[in-house]
This record gives structure tokens, C-alpha cells and sequence, in this order.
């Protein structure tokens, strides 16, 4: 039984996934759970994942979900290089202290941008105030410098000389407002060099693939979307006024 | 000098990492950084965090931030039994899926009840509308519930059959709305039941040791001006 992957590559999670798994040749079977199409919300799916979210895991009879433990998990039983995730225990506990600090600080802001720049308008029709975007990209400017100071500082990766899991949620997370057009990488030349380094150490061609149906979300046809994905949106846009 | 932790159990995070030391018998420089006097902003603190955030570790010349980050470190360094952080594939994942989860969900909410509920309008003489303060309990209801049906469901303990991280931080996340007032056991038989054990398992004394301030929250004297503008915006901040 092969190992089955859920993802959506809209999703900087489902890419963090993706990307690792292609890149040490891990066979799986892509599931594509749609989530302009609301598949996320079908039985089938969530009788995989009751939380309705992405990326999950099936390996036989177990399924794992939340994408940190999902990279934990492949990197153990496919014996991945241990620069990934290195043993020594404070180089380790840099990427721990990483993948925790990014679900609060870097997920969330990084996904408020193109929901106020992009998906908002597009599925409401109304813009949002430019206060709200102002005050959403200071916030991804402060995480930004807070991952340069603190994070990366003067090293060619997070943990030192080599790429890690941390590099990887990390790059996949900054890329999430390009769909937005906003390129996160433009604030510093430090930023935009580190990210040339992680492309180049997961191969430019795999990380474009990865990247492509994030960058074709704005051309996409929103008249489309899916109504009950629609109704879920307006509900929460009701309830955060 | 040896292992430090600087913490204020006050915060949810840190309670966890206070009584697994504590729990393992793992040898350390207790340093409370007191939050509601703002010492977590001092320059003397930046240097051992930059993040200005409690808990933090300092072990010779290494330091760390981040709980989950902070408890697989004392795991690895100290050798702590298997159970809490197992070696099995599968049961480790099970522990690592839920320290993932948590951040984004039953942390939030139970920091946004204490907050809604106790802090702003006790401590810092904000009030907060009754609508929001419904929304906040609400969303923690919604989390709790997952806990329970999701990571619970009929086991002992949430990553298996022995206590493991994954509790530790749920119920030291749990405490929070409790010290607000908030009956979160109330007709969840099951949870209270895991409650129970995990008092028992961790010992009934450390445990209250750890929760006695967090128990006391709706006691706390109001804020002085200059404090309560020091706080307002990490605050703020914090619990979005």
C-alpha cells in the first residue's frame, strides 16, 4: 500500500510536503483535495481529516495530519540526510524553536495578506481598507526582520552550512503573498539571497513546480468558486468585523 | 553555571516546562521573569531572549525560546523515560501532531478567554463587550471539544495508552480559562476523567505547586498607568 499524500499546492504546508517528498524520491500517491472546488469539505475527505485541513498523511491505516509532524515523520522512516534534521542537540532545537515560533508568527501573516489583497476582493467584490493591508504587511515586515535577526542572522541557512526542515517551512511560508503579488523577498538582499540558496539546494525546477498554482491563483476564475467555500468565507469575514 | 529557566507560571508554556523539569528531576536555576510588571521587556531579559518572550532557557553560553522547542531539548539532553516523548515511528508523530496543532487552536482560545474574561477588565481596567468576550468562549468550546473527540477520543492519554508531551501542554493550557472561571470539565466526562489522571501522574502537589498563581488571576491588583502602557501592545499583539 502506498504512502498517500492530501494536498493542495495552493497551501504552503501541502508545498513544504510536496517539496520534500519529491525531492528524496519518497513514492506517494497525490491526492489532490481542491480547495477552490470545497473538497476539503467532502465525506470523503473528511473521514480522512475531520478537521478539514491540509496536508494529511495515510500510511496504511495510520493518518497523520499537521504538516511539522507530517515532515518529522517522513524525514525518520525514509532516513532522510541528517542535515534535514540534525541530531546534534543544538542544532536540533534551532529548527524546533523555528517550526514552532513560524504557526503563529509567519503562517498567519503571510496568509493575511492574500486574503485582504487578493481573496477578499475577489470573492466579496469590495476592497479592504488600505489601513488593514497597511497594518497586515507591517506585520509580515516585522516577522521578516524578526526571522533575519533572530533566525538567520549571518548564516547561509538557518542551522549553519546546510538546508534544513526549517529552510523549507520557512521559504514555502514567505512565498504564500506572492499570490497577492506581494514579494516578501524584496525588503532585504539578505532575504532574497537565502532564498536563491534554498531554491538551488531543492532544485530550481522542483521548487517552480511546487510554486505554480500558487502564482496562477489571481487569474483564476472566482466566479467559479465553490458556494459552499464561498458561504464559509462570508461567514468568517462576518464574524472578524 | 547550569541549566536556567526563566519563567513565569503564569503563562501557560511555562508551566509545562516547569513541571517536566521538576517531574524529571532535571537540575536547574529557576529565574522568574514577572510578566505583569513587565519584566520580560528589560534589556537585562533581551539578552537572554531577543524575543522579549517567557519561557526561555539558558544552558551555558546556548539559549532557546519556544515551550515545545524548550521540552524536546530537556528530552534529549536528560534521558527522560521513553513515554514522553516515545521512540515508536507512529506514537512520536501522534505526540508532534499535537504540540503542532495546539499553537494556532486550544492555545489561543484558552489565552484569549483569560484575557477576554479576567485580564483586560481586572488587571488592565479595559472592558471587553460582552459580544466579544461570547466569541472568545465560544471558539474555546469549539477547541476543547477537538481535544476531546479528535486527540482523546478513548484513550488514557492523548498520543496513547502513558502520559506524553502532548498532555502536558494541553493541560497546562487547559488551567488558563480555569483560572478565568471558566468550567471547561463541566459535562466532559471523559476530559475530566484525563484531567484526573494526569494530576495523578504528574503528582498532585507539583501540580498544584505549578497552577497556584494561574488560580489566582482573578485576584490580581489592577495595573499601574505606566505599566498598563508598557503591556498594552504586546498584549494586544498577543492574543490577536
Amino acid at each position: 500500500m502506498a504512502l498517500e499524500l492530501y494536498m493542495d499546492l495552493l497551501s504552503a504546508p501541502c508545498r513544504a510536503v510536496y517539496i520534500f517528498s519529491k525531492k528524496h524520491d519518497i513514492s506517494f500517491n497525490f491526492q489532490f483535495v481542491d480547495l477552490l472546488k470545497g473538497h476539503h469539505h467532502s465525506k470523503e475527505y473528511i473521514d480522512i481529516n475531520p478537521l478539514r485541513k491540509l496536508p494529511s498523511l495515510k500510511d496504511g491505516k495510520f493518518v497523520l495530519t499537521e504538516s511539522v509532524s507530517i515532515l518529522s515523520y517522513l524525514c525518520r522512516k525514509y532516513s532522510a540526510p541528517l542535515h534535514w534534521y540534525p541530531p546534534d542537540l543544538h542544532t536540533r532545537a534551532r529548527v524546533e524553536e523555528f517550526m514552532a515560533w513560524q504557526h503563529t508568527a509567519f503562517q498567519l501573516p503571510m496568509k493575511r495578506i492574500v486574503w485582504l489583497k487578493l481573496l477578499i476582493p475577489k470573492i466579496t467584490g469590495e476592497e479592504v481598507s488600505a489601513e488593514k493591508i497597511d497594518h497586515a504587511v507591517a506585520e509580515v515586515k516585522n516577522s521578516l526582520k524578526l526571522f533575519e535577526e533572530y533566525f538567520l542572522q549571518d548564516k547561509m541557512f538557518i542551522t549553519g552550512d546546510q538546508i534544513s526542515l526549517a529552510d523549507l517551512v520557512a521559504v514555502v511560508e514567505i512565498m504564500q503573498p506572492m499570490a497577492a503579488n506581494y514579494n516578501a523577498f524584496l525588503n532585504s538582499s539578505k532575504l532574497a539571497e537565502w532564498r536563491k540558496r534554498v531554491e538551488l539546494s531543492i532544485g530550481s525546477g522542483l521548487f517552480m513546480e511546487a510554486h505554480s498554482r500558487l502564482m496562477q491563483l489571481a487569474d483564476w476564475d472566482f466566479s467559479t468558486l465553490d458556494p459552499v467555500v464561498k458561504e464559509n468565507i462570508s461567514e468568517l469575514l462576518k464574524k472578524s468585523k | 553555571m547550569g541549566l536556567e529557566l526563566y519563567l513565569d507560571l503564569l503563562s501557560q508554556p511555562c508551566r509545562a516546562i516547569y513541571i517536566f523539569a521538576k517531574k524529571n528531576g532535571i537540575p536547574f536555576e529557576l529565574r522568574t521573569v514577572d510578566l505583569i510588571k513587565g519584566q520580560h521587556l528589560s534589556d537585562a531579559f533581551s539578552q537572554v531572549n531577543p524575543l522579549k518572550k517567557v519561557p526561555a532557557l539558558k544552558d551555558g553560553d546556548f539559549t532557546l525560546s519556544e515551550s515545545v522547542a524548550i521540552l524536546l531539548y530537556l528530552t534529549h539532553k536528560y534521558k527522560v523515560p521513553d513515554h514522553w516523548y516515545p521512540q515508536d515511528l507512529q506514537a512520536r508523530a501522534r505526540v508532534d501532531e499535537y504540540l503542532a496543532w495546539q499553537h494556532t487552536t486550544l492555545r489561543r482560545s484558552c489565552l484569549r478567554a483569560l484575557w477576554h474574561k479576567v485580564m483586560f477588565p481586572v488587571f488592565l481596567g479595559e472592558p471587553v463587550s460582552p459580544q466579544t468576550l461570547a466569541a472568545t468562549l465560544a471558539e474555546l468550546d469549539v477547541n476543547v471539544q477537538l481535544l476531546e473527540d479528535k486527540f482523546l477520543q478513548n484513550k488514557a492519554f492523548l498520543a496513547g495508552p502513558h502520559i506524553s508531551l502532548a498532555d502536558l501542554v494541553a493541560i497546562t493550557e487547559l488551567m488558563h480559562p480555569v483560572g478565568a472561571g471558566c468550567q471547561v470539565f463541566k459535562g466532559r466526562p471523559k476530559l475530566a476523567a484525563w484531567r484526573n489522571r494526569m494530576e495523578a501522574a504528574v503528582g498532585e502537589d507539583l501540580f498544584q505547586e505549578a497552577h497556584e498563581i494561574i488560580l489566582k488571576a482573578k485576584d490580581f491588583p489592577p495595573a499601574d498607568p505606566t505599566t498598563k502602557q508598557k503591556l498594552m501592545p504586546r498584549v494586544l499583539a498577543m492574543i490577536q
